[in-house]
């Protein structure tokens, strides 16, 4: 998978919401900052359990262009989606990892510019 | 059988458009996140960025409307609903979002904690030890013969064993603890641990549950002879504790052990139902042959 180049990207948000292997302060800041980023995003509760019951919107989330997938790692995201028989294309999904990435870090990748000036706004 | 989704789920919308108020930063938060923790999907519509498109599924728009608009019809066939949140905390707007999902006859999601195997077909050799292995009837194999998981739901919670016993670190747990089973980018190390595993439990004595039935035999043959049960127990005990730690399988799986009889008996119902599949495939390519041109006279 290779990261989109656009910065119009779609962004969507795993919630991870069944475990607690994301730490907890790097989601909150993660969907604090995008709430107020004025962007729209997809939330998902947890797509383990949406590949789980082969959820049908998962097709609406893999489709529709370059994306950008706030979640776990990257090899899991993908195979979520194979086996809920709704591959992410091959190009121009970014899958950001929570688990190991600082919510700093996974903003600026989600949001660029408005992740900058969001922060500056705040202080 | 696996969880699919039999009745539909309701995508909530937080709406903030034309003919509504917007919502305030920490109240849109506090919603967002009371009803992702309820297992729901949300979408944030803004004032930039697009988001995944409308398919059939039920709307529910929620938000605080001038004037509350009535339900319809969206273009995709699935209904539009609306909710004026306007003056309730997220409590209040769980409980709504609750009985518009009764009133819609969505599906309540959130009851079951997804703990099942992942495969990574860039990584999988089809070799099959996981089928063997399986004591759970997870794993089956596809109409192609390929390895797939058939009954995620039969997965015992917090067991990754399979995935131990993988030569290849195919399997993944996305829940789980640590790499390369989470997900995380398989490592020549961790390659190297897995086949250690593997090579422990040959160690054992072929496999593990050939260890186990051995092992139980020569406890039963020991508490006959010498008429010590609490030596066979301990035994045992020995065993299933080697196993355990080395696979990380937890108490509870340990206790529901199928007998090795059951085991064998389920690898040899799989391993006949590949090569039925196998056949009837060949079988179908056979049918399936393209005309040549001498079969036209040419």
């Amino acid at each position: 998978m290779t990261p989109p180049e656009s910065k119009a990207a779609r962004i969507l948000y795993c919630h991870c919401a069944y475990a607690k292997v994301v730490p907890e302060e790097t989601k909150q800041k993660v969907l604090r900052e995008l709430n107020a980023s004025g962007v729209s995003f997809d939330a998902v509760a947890d797509l383990c359990e949406m590949s789980a019951r082969k959820d049908p919107a998962l097709q609406r989330l893999a489709s529709g262009g370059e994306t950008k997938i706030a979640a776990c790692f990257p090899r899991a995201v993908e195979w979520l989606f194979h086996a809920a028989g709704a591959p992410l294309a091959k190009a121009g999904v970014e899958v950001l990892n929570m688990r190991e990435d600082s919510a700093e870090d996974v903003l600026q990748a989600l949001l660029g510019e408005t992740a900058n000036k969001t922060s500056e706004a705040k202080s | 059988m696996t969880k699919r989704l039999d009745a539909k789920r309701l995508r909530i919308v937080l709406y903030e458009g034309e003919g509504s108020t917007a919502i305030e930063d920490e109240q849109r938060l506090s919603t967002m996140t009371a009803l992702l923790e309820d297992g729901h999907q949300v979408t944030r519509s803004g004032s930039n960025g697009t988001v995944a498109t409308a398919d059939t599924s039920d709307h529910l728009f929620l938000g605080q409307f001038d004037e509350l608009p009535t339900a319809s019809k969206a273009v995709e066939g699935g209904e539009i609903r609306f909710a004026d949140i306007a003056g309730k905390d997220s409590a209040a707007i769980q409980e709504l979002v609750r009985s518009q999902v009764q009133e819609a006859n969505a599906e309540q999601p959130g009851e079951w904690k997804p703990w099942f195997p992942v495969i990574d077909y860039s990584r999988c050799t089809n070799c099959m030890q996981c089928l063997s292995f399986c004591l759970f009837g997870v794993y089956g194999v596809d109409d192609a013969s390929q390895i797939a998981v058939d009954n995620e739901d039969n997965c015992k919670t917090n067991c990754p064993a399979c995935s131990r016993v993988c030569p290849e670190a195919a399997i993944l747990f996305p829940k789980y603890k640590s790499g390369p089973i989470n997900g995380d980018v398989v490592r020549e190390e961790d390659l190297q641990r897995e086949s250690m595993k593997v090579d422990i439990s040959a160690l054992l004595g072929g496999d593990i549950y050939s260890a186990l039935r051995t092992r139980s035999k020569d406890a039963r043959e020991r508490f006959s002879t010498e008429r010590d049960e609490s030596k066979a127990l301990l035994e045992r005990k020995r065993c299933l504790k080697k196993l355990q730690k080395d696979l990380d399988i937890p108490d509870e799986v340990l206790m529901t052990l199928p007998s090795a009889g059951d085991i064998e008996e389920r690898a040899r119902r799989a391993r006949e139902k590949a090569e039925k599949r196998k056949a009837r495939s060949r079988t179908m390519q056979d049918q399936k042959k393209v005309t040549t041109e001498e079969d036209w006279g040419i």
